[in-house]
């Protein structure tokens, strides 16, 4: 047992090294001095310096920012009735479908969807004028699209895990259906919409094959920007602002842990009282 | 109608999901909040599938958009025209090039997830068997990476593999080798970037079938003779079979149609089908072949589409 549980630790640390040394390389060679990316110069913070006054990244980056803004917002909206539907009211006719597109989005080949989601707009404006032309709009209809299927899927296993007796009191006391919603049922799963949120924004903020499908010329979103300087080579800008990106998912990961720790703290002491 | 409404309420009583079905008698409320998700998926998810299968059957053409139309009509001569098109099938079918590109990426695809399966489940077993507090750090550590952008993610794995990358300077340093290893621009780079950035999803689902595990039979195994190694083939691995398929195939069907992968990592010679359909779509301008392409690959896709449906209950999702 001892030397099995010994190999299994060294074979673990071995797949957490694998997880982490491409970040830290990455970071670590943002504060490179040297303009040849893998060559060390010394430390220096020259590429934030570049970084911040290139303007087409910056531009890039606040318009992907409000991309993923809105697209998270619709999809927490959408996904949350989704979720919602599925998991509280009972069967109905078309549970079967609506849970197959709920689920299908989250595996699909984004360059399935990307190339399917830009035929329907370029027909859609054809036979009615709608949407004129593409950007903005259409990547956020894109994102939300696939954003509320992970949503859904979030808040619907929040529900499953749920105790429902609390909703089920409230029916008791003659709550209407919607004030059960807003005032028992949407506190409860609160946590799911944040997490929910958290998700969809990244994603939004990361994709990239979608985007350049439903976008119109000159929306070059953060990722298309990244990704056509990216294939010519390595670039040292992109390292650091990879390293601003993974400095900022550290920071919220490392206080969701502390926050969880104390809650599981305070559930074991509780329960030993 | 007395009878349809206590008939809701017996309904009422005995599902415990029920709850919202009270409205039943006006069903409107209930109606419309089932229609928005529905009606949304329909037009943004469902219908575009019509719409690729529709432009898969017409012909490339310079024009805007640029493809023929299948209808045409003439009200004065009197005549509907449907001109369906196969010829984009046949000849992705007479065309070696779209075959072997299926076939290598679907090859691509399983030699990866095999290796993210053996990578991941030492990962997964451990977390599994670690103490409360450990667990959700641990976890946290799995889950940080894929919060991070998955385009530089890949990225990161140029810098690592370069000739004159991190990898090969350090084979160098300590002598392992003389010369600098050809590593980016393969399908080896591409199996890593694979691994790498899908781990996480295999890692959750395993870690999900692996803690609902009961330890008492790997104790009762021990107590009957069993070796550790008889035990965890015998018992653990069964138990975790339904992990072990949700994340398999959670890596394979996005592995098969992955772009962004083969195009930084890749060789020239890297065929994989979504760098096709790509090619054939920004490269070619050929919006009908694209779609006969994507038509295609989801044919390939459907039966792994359905088998996630049904295997993934309700926790396995991210």
């Amino acid at each position: 047992m001892q030397r099995q549980s010994l190999f299994l630790k060294m074979t673990a640390t071995l797949g957490f090294i694998f997880l982490y040394a491409p970040l830290i390389a990455l970071i670590v060679y943002s504060f490179n001095k040297s303009k040849l990316v893998t060559v060390w110069g010394g430390w220096s913070l020259k590429w934030y310096g570049e970084l911040f006054r290139n303007e087409q990244i910056i531009d890039a980056a606040l318009l992907s920012l409000k991309i993923a803004f809105i697209s998270a917002s619709l999809a927490v909206v959408l996904g949350t009735i989704a979720g919602l539907v599925l998991s509280r009211f009972g069967n109905f006719r078309g549970k079967l479908i609506l849970s197959g597109w709920i689920t299908a989005p989250l595996v699909m080949p984004e360059v399935i969807t990307g190339l399917s989601l830009l035929l329907l707009f370029v027909a859609m404006e054809g036979a009615f004028g709608w949407p004129a032309g593409r950007g903005i709009g259409t990547i956020i209809i894109a994102h939300t699209t696939f954003c509320m299927a992970y949503v859904a899927v979030v808040v619907q296993s929040r529900l499953s895990q749920l105790d429902d007796t609390l909703e089920e009191a409230a029916m008791d006391l003659g709550a209407k259906p919607a004030s059960l919603f807003f005032l028992v049922t949407l506190p409860l799963i609160k946590p799911a919409l944040i997490s929910g949120w958290l998700l969809s924004f990244t994603l939004s903020l990361d994709d990239l094959v979608i985007a350049s499908f439903v976008s119109g010329p000159g929306n070059s979103t953060l990722p298309m920007l990244i990704f056509s300087k990216v294939r010519l080579g390595v670039s040292p800008e992109v390292n650091a602002l990879a390293t601003i990106m993974i400095a900022v998912v550290a920071l919220g990961v490392f206080a969701a842990i502390l926050q969880m720790r104390r809650q599981i703290r305070l559930t074991v002491a509780a329960n030993q009282a | 109608m007395s009878i349809q409404t206590g008939a809701a309420w017996v309904d009422f009583a005995s599902s415990r999901l029920a709850r919202y079905k009270l409205f039943n008698g006006v069903n409107w409320g209930r109606f419309a909040v089932i229609s928005v998700p529905t009606l949304w998926l329909g037009i943004f998810f469902f219908v575009p599938f019509l719409v690729v299968f529709k432009i898969s059957l017409s012909e490339s053409a310079i024009a805007i958009p640029p493809y023929t139309s299948l209808l045409d009509w003439d009200l004065e001569e009197a005549y509907i025209n449907i001109k369906l098109n196969l010829g984009n099938y046949l000849y992705l079918f007479e065309d070696t090039f779209y075959l072997e590109a299926y076939l290598s990426s679907v090859k691509i695809a399983v030699i990866s997830t095999f290796f993210t399966l053996l990578i991941g489940f030492p990962i997964a077993y451990l977390i599994a068997r670690s103490k409360p507090s450990t667990r959700t750090l641990l976890l946290s550590l799995v889950i940080l990476p894929f919060w991070t952008s998955f385009l530089l993610r890949v990225y990161a794995w140029m810098g690592l593999l370069k000739k004159n990358g991190i990898v090969n300077e350090f084979l160098l340093n300590i002598g392992i080798i003389e010369q600098p290893l050809t590593m980016l621009q393969t399908d080896f780079a591409v199996y890593i970037g694979i691994v790498y950035t899908y781990l996480p999803f295999m890692i959750l689902p395993l870690y999900t079938a692996l803690e609902k595990m009961d330890m008492t039979l790997l104790e009762a195994a021990e107590d009957l003779g069993a070796r550790p190694s008889i035990s965890f083939f015998l018992i653990t691995v069964p138990m975790a079979v339904p992990g072990i398929i949700a994340g398999c195939l959670l890596v394979f069907i996005p592995a098969v149609g992955e772009f962004v992968i083969p195009a930084l990592l890749g060789g020239s010679d890297t065929l994989m089908i979504g760098r096709v359909l790509w090619d054939e779509f920004f490269l070619n301008r050929d919006w009908p072949m694209a779609s006969t392409v994507a038509i295609v690959m989801l044919v390939v896709l459907v039966l792994p589409i359905m088998l996630i449906r049904n295997s993934q209950g309700k926790e396995e999702g991210v």
